[in-house]
C-alpha cells in the first residue's frame, strides 16, 4: 500500500493520502481514494509497543489536545491526554484521526470528489463505524505500528473501539470503551431523526447541495444541536446549572425571546456549532451511529472470531445519569464478555452530567483510565 | 485480631488452598488485595466482582479485572465450570439468599472457598444466653440494626446446608479467637463451640462415571458438573 502524507498547515494537522485503493464500504459502495486528517501527540517508542489510537465522538475532530485551530480553542480532550495527564503523552503515542465522512480534513461529504471541483455533499456513500474504521486501520499501518497498545473512545468513540476489538483483534492489545452501547438505541435513533429532519427542511440545505451558492443551512444545523445537546445533559445537571434563572433580565418578557438562560445557552450551542462543523457531514455520521448493531452478533463474533482475540483486555465505564447510553447498554457487553471468561472491567461512574461525562471533570475517570494503561503497559514491558 | 489482621490471616489461609496457575474468581474482591496476593504467590489469573463503586475503581486503577456488580444479581452471567476456584471471603452471611450463592459458586467454579464468622462460637453463645441481647463480637462488630450481615448461622448449619447440597468439604480450617489454626474435619468435638472463623474447600461430589455398555463403544459421562 502505498501512501502519501502531507501537512496542511492551515489545518495545523497531518494528512494521509489513499490513493487508488478502492475502499469497499459496507454499503457495497467503493471509495476509490480517499485521506484522513489526524494528529499525533508524544513519541512512539523504538519498539513501536506504546501507540493508543483515540477515537473521537459524534462532533469531534483530530484535535483530541493542544490548539485546536477550528475553533480557535483547546482540544476536545484536553483534560485527558497530554504530558502526565492519565493519558499521558511523556509515555504514549496517541493518535487520533478525523473520522470517514467527518468535517476536518478527512473525506467526507464537504471534500471534493475525486477529480472534479464539486463536494460530494448528498453523493457521499452512506458510510458506517465499520468502515471508519477500516480507513482508521489502514492508516496505523500505513504509519508502521503492528500493534496498537489501546483504542480509546466515548459515545460513538466507543463504538469504534468496540469495532476494533470486532475486526482488528490482533492489532490491539485493549480498548476503553466510555458511555457507549452493543447497538444505537430506538430512542438514540429516534433523537437523531428528530436532528436530521431539522436539518433536512432548511430550505437553505437544497438536498445537500448548500455547498453551490456558499451557503450553510444554519437554522437546520443549530437546531438539530440543540436537541442533541439536551440528550447530552442530564435534569439534574441541566437544573443545577440553569434552573429557572433568566438570561439578563429581571423580568418574562411574554414573547419568545430567550428569556431563560437554559434557551440562551441551548441558541448559544447551536449557533457555534454551525461554525465548526458541516450540516451534510451530520447527516451521514448521525447515520453511521444509528446503524451500528452488534447487539445479537458481539457474542459470536467474539467467540467465532477468526484473528485471535484471547489476549485483549476491556475496560468499559458508563455514568449514572447517562440516558443516551445508560449503564445497562454497558452491562450487556459485560455479561457476553464475562460469559466467555474474557478480561474485562467495568465501572459505573456516579455523576449527575449526564452522558457529557466523559468529556468533564471525574477525577474517577481519570484514575481508571490512567491505572489501566499504566498497569497493562507496565504487564507488557516485562 | 483486629478487623484487617483478620483478613490477611483469611487470604493467607486461602492462599494454602490454591494450587498454582489457576484461573480464580474473587467475588466481594474489594480492592483487589487478595488477587494481588494470589497473582504474585500463585500465579493466577483473577477475575473480581465488586459492589462498592470507589473499592472497584481502585482496583481497575491497579490493573485488576474487576467488574462493579452486585454477586447476587451478577453471577448469573458468568459460564459453567468457567472459573477453577470462586472465593466467596468473609460475605456469605451478607447475602440475601446465601444457599442460591452456593450453588452458584459452584455451578461457576470447579471449587468454591468460602469464609464466615461461626455464630455458634462460645463468646457468642454466651452473650445471648447472659445478656440476652444480639451479640456483638470482633468478627461480627455490628449492632443488630445496622449490620450488612443479615443470615446467621454456624458451623453446624453450613455442613448440614452442605450435605442437603450434595457439596463435598474438601478441605476445612478452623481459626479460634486466638489465631489458632486447625482442622475443623478432625476436631469433631466441640468444634462448633470455639471455631471463630471457618473457611472451606468445597466442590461437587464426584460420581464415578457411569458406564453404558453398547455393543460397540463405552460411553462414559458425568452425572454431575464435576471438575
Amino acid at each position: 500500500m502505498k501512501t502519501r502524507f502531507t501537512t496542511d498547515t492551515k489545518l495545523e494537522s497531518e494528512i494521509a493520502y489513499f490513493e487508488n485503493i478502492n475502499l469497499k464500504i459496507e454499503s457495497g459502495d467503493i471509495i476509490d481514494s480517499f485521506k484522513l486528517a489526524f494528529k499525533t501527540y508524544g513519541k512512539l517508542n523504538a519498539d513501536k509497543t506504546n501507540a493508543i489510537l483515540v477515537c473521537h465522538a459524534l462532533t469531534g475532530d483530530q484535535y483530541v489536545a493542544g490548539n485546536n485551530p477550528i475553533t480557535g480553542r483547546e482540544g476536545w480532550w484536553s483534560r485527558m491526554v497530554g504530558p502526565n495527564k492519565p493519558i499521558d503523552t511523556n509515555k504514549f503515542f496517541v493518535i487520533c484521526s478525523n473520522v470517514l465522512g467527518g468535517c476536518a480534513g478527512s473525506t467526507g461529504p464537504k471534500e471534493l470528489q475525486n477529480g472534479s471541483d464539486i463536494a460530494y455533499g448528498g453523493n457521499f456513500p452512506s458510510i458506517t463505524i465499520k468502515d471508519m474504521v477500516k480507513a482508521q486501520s489502514l492508516l496505523i499501518e500505513s504509519l508502521n505500528i503492528e500493534k496498537l497498545f489501546s483504542v480509546i473512545g466515548g459515545s460513538m468513540g466507543a463504538m469504534q473501539a468496540l469495532q476494533w476489538a470486532i475486526d482488528f483483534p490482533d492489532k490491539i492489545l485493549n480498548i476503553i470503551h466510555i458511555a457507549g452501547a452493543l447497538k444505537h438505541s430506538a430512542q438514540n435513533i429516534a433523537f437523531h431523526e428528530v436532528g436530521r429532519q431539522a436539518i433536512m427542511s432548511d430550505p437553505i440545505w437544497k438536498n445537500g447541495k448548500y455547498f453551490e451558492n456558499n451557503e450553510v443551512p444554519e437554522r437546520g444545523l443549530s437546531v438539530a444541536r440543540m436537541i442533541a445537546h439536551i440528550t447530552y445533559l442530564s435534569e439534574n445537571a441541566m437544573h443545577r446549572k440553569f434552573g429557572r434563572k433568566l438570561q439578563s433580565r429581571d423580568i418574562i418578557s411574554f414573547g419568545f425571546d430567550a428569556d431563560f438562560q437554559v434557551e440562551s445557552y441551548l441558541r448559544y450551542q447551536g449557533k457555534s456549532f454551525v461554525e465548526r462543523f458541516d450540516a451534510n457531514s451530520y447527516l451521514y455520521l448521525t447515520r453511521a451511529m444509528d446503524y451500528f448493531d452488534h447487539d445479537e452478533t458481539f457474542r459470536k463474533n467474539i467467540e467465532f472470531s477468526h484473528n485471535p482475540n484471547n489476549h485483549l483486555k476491556y475496560l468499559i465505564v458508563s455514568f449514572t445519569s447517562d440516558w443516551l447510553f445508560p449503564t445497562i447498554e454497558s452491562k450487556m457487553i459485560v455479561n457476553q464478555l464475562n460469559s466467555l471468561s474474557r478480561e474485562v472491567s467495568f465501572l459505573e461512574i456516579d455523576t449527575d452530567k449526564g452522558h457529557d461525562s466523559f468529556l468533564l471533570e471525574e477525577p474517577q475517570l481519570d484514575d481508571v483510565i490512567k491505572g489501566f494503561l499504566t498497569n497493562n503497559f507496565a504487564k507488557i514491558d516485562e | 485480631m483486629n478487623k484487617i489482621n483478620s483478613i490477611r490471616k483469611d487470604w493467607s489461609l486461602i492462599e494454602t488452598l490454591i494450587a498454582e496457575d489457576r484461573k480464580i474468581l474473587d467475588i466481594g474482591c474489594g480492592d483487589g488485595g487478595l488477587m494481588e496476593q494470589l497473582e504474585n504467590n500463585r500465579n493466577a489469573i483473577t477475575h473480581g466482582i465488586e459492589l462498592n463503586r470507589d473499592l472497584a475503581a481502585n482496583a481497575i486503577a491497579r490493573g485488576f479485572n474487576v467488574v462493579h456488580g452486585n454477586a447476587e444479581l451478577d453471577l448469573s452471567q458468568y459460564s459453567n465450570n468457567s472459573f477453577d476456584y470462586v472465593i466467596l471471603s468473609q460475605t456469605l452471611q451478607a447475602m440475601m439468599k446465601p444457599k442460591d450463592i452456593l450453588s452458584e459458586l459452584l455451578r461457576i467454579g470447579s471449587k468454591a472457598i468460602v469464609s464466615f464468622p461461626n455464630f455458634g462460637h462460645w463468646k457468642i453463645r454466651l452473650q445471648l444466653l447472659i445478656s440476652g441481647k444480639m451479640p456483638v463480637t470482633e468478627s461480627l462488630p455490628y449492632t443488630w440494626y445496622d449490620t450488612p450481615n443479615i443470615h446467621f448461622f454456624t458451623i453446624k448449619d453450613f455442613l448440614n446446608l452442605c450435605n442437603e447440597m450434595n457439596i463435598v468439604i474438601e478441605k476445612s480450617i478452623g481459626l479460634t479467637s486466638k489465631g489458632r489454626q486447625f482442622d475443623i474435619s478432625e476436631s469433631v468435638t466441640g468444634v462448633n463451640f470455639f471455631t471463630h472463623e471457618a473457611i472451606f474447600l468445597l466442590s461437587y461430589k464426584n460420581y464415578e462415571p457411569i458406564k453404558i455398555k453398547s455393543s460397540k463403544k463405552v460411553f462414559a459421562k458425568n452425572s454431575v458438573i464435576a471438575n
